[in-house]
């Protein structure tokens, strides 16, 4: 019973993260542009000098359909976050791939510019002058400590600590903004907190502290769910839970009802909360709300050598309007077809607001609502939830490794009997193999250049 | 519905594993052994091939094995046509990939690839050039790596340009790899001489600022990674004139200008170049020995000096002034520097690269800086003060040399300056008085022996142990030793040598204490009259 329902809950944590699947385009989209009323005609000259672009039509859009994968929720994974360290603890990684976040861009003075993270960005990097380098490698360095000095700023925005380290205008919004992730009037405590966590996931797989899963976020609960099936559990698609059987004396669900009327036994029912209607909502979390579109454009944000860029964009907020963030992700994540680009955008408010720095020739599908959401911290949660259930035993261990696994009524099968003994299978065996059950790292996907 | 899931123990494991290990092991030293008489009778067929394939895909170092590879494969090559070959070679290149991907450091499967490299009748440099592409993105240290690579381009010819190209990359995906930007360094002066006429290794000076640039922005990022700090070294030396400079003079024979060496002729690595002079007027030649020496701004006094027949010495002086270009480069680095330094005071590179732009500009006008950064180097770096005091002794006697050669005089004189070692002895020929008073050195070197015009030399309150250097001095007549460490006779028994010395004074000296020391003495050194003790 356990893993099934572990890993059923880890399923439901992200039911809206379906694989859209294109047979009815037409539910899903917003309003389409056409293509020809969009463009705006160049002037001669700058025709003549641009090379030309093919072009690719709404048709052809369509046309492809099947090798687009939209998530309806954007989100990008930090190296050393928890779902990471979960994915490698329990050896459900290996049914999936990802790929680095490659460029950490930002929106300043007027353009998208690159933000140097690592020290081979701050090497690289043309915005930044010599002392300006040494300046942000020495408080990247230096805040990885706890000082005094910053005990002294600790409830003080985090802005004003930045500005009192001479840090510059240029470093301090690459700082605020783009590492820290914050607005500047977060307190220092936080803004430290989240600088050290970008910090420590740098490097662990590339330049930047984010990884994408190859095929879309909807990869990660359907691999969940794989592990959950090879021990047994049970899914079920397109049905939903009509009412709860609560016993009368013990105050527990002891049963659920199905949309199709059939009774299901449990002794635990676990759901999100969004899945509750009428008057059982309980209005125990405030009401935030979030916008988000999805676009697809057939240029980069920020053009560059290589247009296999996964990036992550900051428009942070100037004067009263948000922050917008932004996904970019490119066709080697196979999330859309080679020469276009797809675009997640995420900002706080009611109303979509068109960012300033996308390009306007384009072709773009737009879907945005707003949407109520509950912003914890999903496999913390889980993991509550879960030791509620079961208390005594351990939340999400390693798999082990199909070689090992004895089925019923089979003798314990051996490993020389499985393999024959030749040449290229003698190589593989004088690598230290990883041994049944020792997690190991994340396959990440080079980028192709 | 799946099995029923029961997973082994670990003693399940472990004992499965055991069993497996003995049965390759057995299988292994089975295949050894028959590798091993196979090659004794000299065959060298193909289950040889097979066997030595077997053995090295799990042991790419048994260096004896690759041998007996190689003598097969050129047996095959003597029966088997081109096109075969060509099979059998390639087949190997598939073969060692795979070994390097179990041991890319194996020095067996790297010499076995170039040795295949270089026989195949039709070799892909291209798909060379791409692993050696790939096994440095793994690890760009990997040296194997660097010297097949650097075979590979002498080879094929792979164009400068792109090479450079490639350290670029190198460089920028990570710039803390001595061997990307050592690489780089002999590439550079290939592609952008100072004189395309003729081989140098000056860099022309478009090409010198823009390194300049790139390092900097490696040494601003990360001050304390060694390699960009030897790159900047190495590129300080680019821009400077290797100079020549000294006067010999020849048992009272005047010196005058013969001729001028070719320019291009010294390169200023070595201290000291051998060459062959043609005399035309007495129509034969000398092997002379030609020392130079590092001077900044010599003046025109000294120029146009050769030399004469009876001595192997020959001098010479080239170029020495730095020009207008150079010295405003020169100079904006040493801003540039300095800022760094103040960012980072306890920085140990940067105060050496400043001492180091300050010599190249002006030794003298900036000396009481540069000891004072000396100072500070000591005391931030104190494992390597002793390094520091050696170069710290150096560049003040190269100091005094001009003061010398300005003040146009015969007097080296450097006292209290800490000098722990002595050097550019050769560029004191000339000199007759010698004062070395109030250092901390502990010996005079052989090539003490150089200074051949010598007649007076004082040294007092040195740690002197050993006058080894102090022997066949004609014109010596006076040395002053006082509170030193001259303990034994031997000590002092290369003085016997020089049959003008009269006045010895070794007053402060534990010798002085040994019995009956002033008779010995004086049977060592008849030549002395007045002998302070």
């Amino acid at each position: 019973m356990t893993c099934p329902v572990l890993e059923c809950l880890l399923c439901e944590e992200s039911q809206d993260e379906e694989h859209v699947a294109p047979e009815d385009p037409q539910s899903f989209l917003g309003q389409w542009e056409d293509p020809e009323e969009d463009q705006t005609h160049p002037s001669v000259a700058s025709f003549q000098s641009e090379p030309t672009r093919k072009k690719i039509s709404f048709a052809q859009l369509v046309k492809e359909g099947r090798r687009f994968n939209i998530d309806l929720v954007s989100k990008l994974m930090f190296s050393r976050g928890s779902l990471v360290e979960l994915l490698i603890k329990s050896n459900v990684s290996r049914y999936a791939e990802f790929k680095n976040v490659t460029r950490i861009l930002t929106y300043h003075h007027g353009n998208v510019e690159q933000v140097p993270c690592s020290r081979a960005d701050v090497f690289a990097s043309r915005q930044l002058s010599v002392v300006e380098k040494r300046k942000l490698m020495r408080f990247l360095t230096s805040c990885m400590e706890e000082t005094e000095e910053q005990q002294a700023y600790y409830s003080r925005p985090y802005l004003e600590f930045l500005h009192d380290q001479h840090l510059g205008d240029n470093l301090q919004h690459f700082l605020l903004h783009s590492i820290a992730m914050a607005s500047p009037d977060t307190p220092t405590g936080e803004g430290l907190a989240s600088t050290r966590h970008f910090l420590r996931c740098l490097g662990r797989y590339g330049n930047t502290p984010f990884l994408f899963p190859v095929y879309g976020l909807g990869e990660i609960p359907q691999c969940f769910c794989r592990m959950s099936a090879v021990f047994g559990g049970v899914y079920c698609l397109r049905h939903s839970v009509q009412c709860l059987i609560v016993d009368k004396d013990t105050n527990r669900c002891k049963a659920v009802v199905d949309s199709r009327g059939q009774r299901i036994n449990c002794s635990h029912f676990v759901m999100e909360d969004g899945y509750l209607v009428g008057d059982r909502k309980k209005m125990d979390t405030s009401l935030r709300f979030l916008s988000r579109a999805v676009l697809i454009t057939d240029a980069s944000v920020l053009p560059g050598e290589s247009d296999q860029q996964v990036s992550m964009v900051t428009v942070p907020s100037t004067d009263g309007s948000p922050t917008v963030r932004m996904v970019e992700l490119c066709s080697s994540t196979m999330t859309c077809i080679p020469g276009t680009c797809e675009f997640y955008l995420i900002t706080h408010l009611l109303e979509p607001l068109p960012p300033p720095c996308v390009d306007r020739s384009l072709h773009t599908v737009a879907t945005s609502k707003p949407r109520l959401l509950c912003l914890l911290c999903p496999v913390f949660q889980a993991e509550l939830i879960f030791k509620k259930m079961l208390p005594e035993e351990e939340f999400c261990p390693p798999a082990p490794n199909p070689e090992d696994i004895i089925y019923d009524g089979e003798p314990p099968s051996s490993t020389g009997g499985e393999e024959e003994q030749e040449g290229p299978a003698d190589q593989e065996e004088q690598h230290d193999e990883p041994e049944p059950g020792e997690p190991t790292e994340l396959q990440v996907q080079e980028s192709l250049s | 519905q799946h099995g029923r899931v029961k997973v082994k123990t670990t003693a399940q494991q472990e004992e499965e594993k055991r069993k497996e290990r003995e049965k390759k092991l057995k299988i292994y030293v089975a295949a050894r052994d028959a590798c091993f008489a196979k090659r004794k009778e000299e065959i060298f067929d193909d289950e040889a091939l097979q066997l030595t394939q077997q053995l090295l895909s799990s042991n790419p170092d048994f260096a004896t094995l690759w041998n007996y590879r190689r003598e097969i494969l050129l047996h095959l090559e003597t029966v088997k046509d081109e096109n075969e070959v060509q099979k059998i070679y390639e087949a190997e290149l598939s073969f060692l990939e795979s070994c390097l991907k179990v041991n890319p450091k194996s020095y067996g499967s790297w010499h076995h690839r170039g040795w295949v490299s270089a026989r195949l009748p039709r070799p892909d440099w291209a798909r060379e050039l791409g692993l050696c592409d790939r096994c440095l993105s793994l690890d760009d240290r990997n040296f194997h790596c660097w010297d097949y690579r650097r075979m590979v381009v002498k080879v094929s010819g792979v164009s400068v340009e792109q090479e450079l190209g490639f350290t670029d990359r190198l460089i920028c995906s990570n710039f803390s790899n001595y061997s990307s930007w050592h690489y780089r360094s002999t590439l550079l002066p290939l592609l952008h001489p100072e004189c395309p006429e003729q081989a140098s290794p000056h860099l022309c000076e478009e090409q010198l600022l823009k390194e300049y640039e790139l390092v900097q922005n490696a040494v601003f990022t990360d001050p304390n990674d060694q390699s960009a700090w030897f790159y900047y070294r190495w590129l300080l030396g680019r821009g400077m004139w290797a100079v020549v400079c000294h006067e010999q003079m020849l048992g009272g024979a005047e010196v005058h200008p013969i001729c001028d060496l070719p320019p291009g002729t010294i390169h200023d690595t070595t201290n000291e170049h051998n060459l062959t002079v043609h005399w035309t007027e007495k129509h034969n030649h000398r092997e002379c020995a030609l020392y130079t020496g590092t001077v900044w701004h010599a003046g025109n006094k000294l120029s146009k000096h050769s030399f004469l027949q009876e001595h192997e010495m020959v001098l010479l002086l080239c170029r020495s002034e730095l020009s207008v270009e150079k010295t405003s480069v020169l100079q904006s680095e040493l801003l540039s520097i300095n800022q760094l330094q103040e960012l980072e005071p306890l920085n140990k590179w940067c105060l050496l690269t400043i001492i180091l732009l300050m010599r190249a500009l002006d030794p003298l006008g900036y000396e009481k800086e540069t000891l004072a950064h000396f100072q500070t180097l000591k005391e931030v770096d104190p494992k390597r003060s002793a390094y520091y005091s050696d170069l710290c002794s150096k560049f003040m006697i190269e100091n005094t040399i001009l003061k010398m050669e300005y003040a146009e005089v015969r007097v080296f004189s450097i006292s209290d300056q800490n000098l722990t070692t002595l050097c550019h002895l050769d560029q004191l020929l000339l000199v007759t008085h010698i004062n070395l008073s109030s250092n901390r050195l502990q010996r005079l070197p052989p090539q003490f022996a150089m200074l051949q015009c010598l007649e007076v030399f004082e040294a007092d309150n040195n740690s002197i142990k050993s006058l080894e250097g102090v022997y066949c001095l004609p014109k010596l007549e006076e040395i002053s030793l006082k509170n030193n460490k001259i303990s034994t006779l031997a000590d002092l028994q290369p003085l016997a040598s020089c049959p003008k010395l009269t006045h010895l004074d070794l007053r402060g000296n534990p010798i002085t204490q040994t019995a009956g020391v002033e008779s010995e003495l004086a049977k060592l050194l008849p030549s002395v009259t007045d002998l302070q003790l």
